[in-house]
């Protein structure tokens, strides 16, 4: 399976009548079994394009070639879980093919088993985004988008909870496009990097990271990390 | 422990401003309820609650299920709202009488015609109170039903249906203090039963512990509906809320 992203542009008009460019022209495409990552400061359109490829936005120039038979998981920024319903309830809801064994599984790796009849407002941000994160996993998704997944949680939950994502993403081949504005996010879990430049984005640089996640270690990421700032210096 | 209260010093009111007034003008609370036991044992009392109850239910029914999916058209779609809004501000201002008399002149004097009016009557305010529901939808959350692919049923039940479910509770509410005040004009009008009716009697005789009778027996049987219906039904519809501290 492959994602196919060809965006031409994208502009929208202004309250006050003036028309803005969120996105430039920008081409990529993704692989079953690899993880992109969109990297870019926060404002410059990576919620826009997320928007475009997931298909609630159709209102742009250009093409995106989703299978059509691909489930999608998807992680939001805010969890968007509903609020009525309990943990258990919200991941079958999206998942009613997900067996009693594969729930329990999930619920066991994100820690979440204390909390299945819990209703959404009763748990802090951090368990908030594993019930959404066992909700994209649950319905075994073919393409799985996170969107800042680890945004405003301390850092060692964010840790934790990479490592989780990091296990999930291993578990089956999926192909999953992670949009997150920490470098160090991105050189753990990412195998394409695509970093994004302020609006109107554009793709500035593409970094393809050929060793496996697992086998990253300090020096590694260090070594990446100093390349990618290189990069980032030489295209400014 | 504060309702029993409040519904005693009503009592006592009730009971002190008679003395007051006169029995001919306030009876007081035993008179009252000698009516009310006398109009039980002779069978009357039900048969004339049966059928105010039977309309009253059957208008509300119809005028909530019309009312609010012609409300959730309106919020979602902009050409039903832009065409419905005319005919809807029209009908809440429609006096209560012009629509129960015309209905009576157009239908003959029928039940078909009796309860479509009561309908009427409480149609536009549950479809503006659905209309604001449907509006205030959270997108965000239609958003994850899109991109999970859920089936329209499933995304309407789960995610769409307890947004409104405040809404339809508050409309149900405001609906069935409209439809009680109403049924009760149209049977004056033009039935020949049913609680509205027997107080059209006691008014032409004057009869006040009658007319007291058959109106608080009837505001009983409301207050049983909202205590055993309405309230259980908000509260199962809300238990997500965190409570109030």
């Amino acid at each position: 399976m492959r994602l196919e992203i060809e965006i031409t542009g994208k502009t929208f008009k202004s309250a006050a009548g003036g028309t803005h460019e969120v996105l430039a022209p920008m081409k990529f495409a993704l692989q079953s079994g690899e993880v992109g990552v969109l990297i870019g400061p926060s404002g410059c359109g990576k919620s826009t394009m997320l928007r475009i490829i997931l298909g609630l936005d159709r209102d742009f120039d250009g093409h995106v070639a989703r299978p059509p038979e691909a489930r999608i998981g998807m992680v939001f920024q805010e969890p968007r879980l509903l609020p009525w319903r309990s943990v258990e309830q919200n991941v079958r809801l999206a998942a009613p093919d997900a067996s009693d064994a594969k729930l329990s599984e999930l619920f066991r790796i994100l820690e979440l088993d204390a909390h299945r009849s819990h209703f959404p407002g009763e748990l802090s941000l951090g368990l908030a985004r594993r019930v959404a994160l066992a909700r994209a996993f649950a319905v075994e998704p073919d393409l799985l988008v996170l969107d800042e997944p680890l945004a405003s949680l301390d850092d060692a939950l964010a840790g934790r909870l990479r490592d989780e994502i990091a296990t999930l993403v291993a578990s089956r081949p999926m192909m999953t496009l992670l949009v997150t504005h920490s470098i160090d996010d991105a050189i753990r879990l990412g195998d394409r990097l695509f970093v994004l430049s302020p609006r109107p984005a554009r793709i500035v640089q593409e970094l393809t990271i050929a060793i496996p996640r697992t086998e990253r270690g300090e020096a590694e990421l260090a070594r990446i990390k100093a390349e990618l700032a290189a990069l980032q210096l030489e295209s400014k | 422990m504060l309702r029993p209260l409040s519904f005693a010093l009503f009592l006592a009111i009730w009971w002190i401003a008679a003395l007051f007034a006169g029995g001919a003008k306030l009876p007081s609370p035993p008179v009252v309820l000698d009516v009310v036991i006398a109009e039980a044992a002779s069978g009357a009392l039900f048969l004339h609650l049966g059928a105010t109850l039977a309309r009253v239910a059957l208008a509300f029914v119809l005028a909530m299920s019309v009312g609010s999916a012609i409300g959730y058209l309106m919020g979602r779609v902009k050409l039903a709202d832009r065409l419905g809004d005319p005919w809807l501000i029209l009908l809440l201002n429609l006096p209560a009488l012009v629509v129960i008399v015309l209905a009576y002149i157009w239908a003959g004097l029928t039940e078909a015609a009796a309860i479509a009016a009561i309908a009427i009557n409480k149609l536009p305010t549950a479809v503006v109170t659905l209309r604001e529901g449907t509006r205030a939808l959270d997108r965000s959350l239609d958003e994850m039903a899109s991109v999970f692919a859920m089936p329209r049923w499933r995304a309407f039940r789960h995610v769409v249906l307890p947004q409104l479910a405040p809404y339809i509770a508050a409309s149900a509410r405001s609906g069935l203090s409209l439809v009680w005040k109403i049924v009760l004009v149209a049977e004056l009008l033009g039935r020949p039963n049913g609680v509205g009716f027997e107080i059209g009697v006691a008014f032409q005789l004057f009869d006040t512990p009658r007319l007291l009778a058959y109106s608080l027996t009837f505001a009983v049987v409301v207050l049983a509906i909202e205590t055993a219906l309405v309230q259980p039904f908000e509260a199962r519809a809300t238990r997500w809320r965190p409570r109030a501290a």
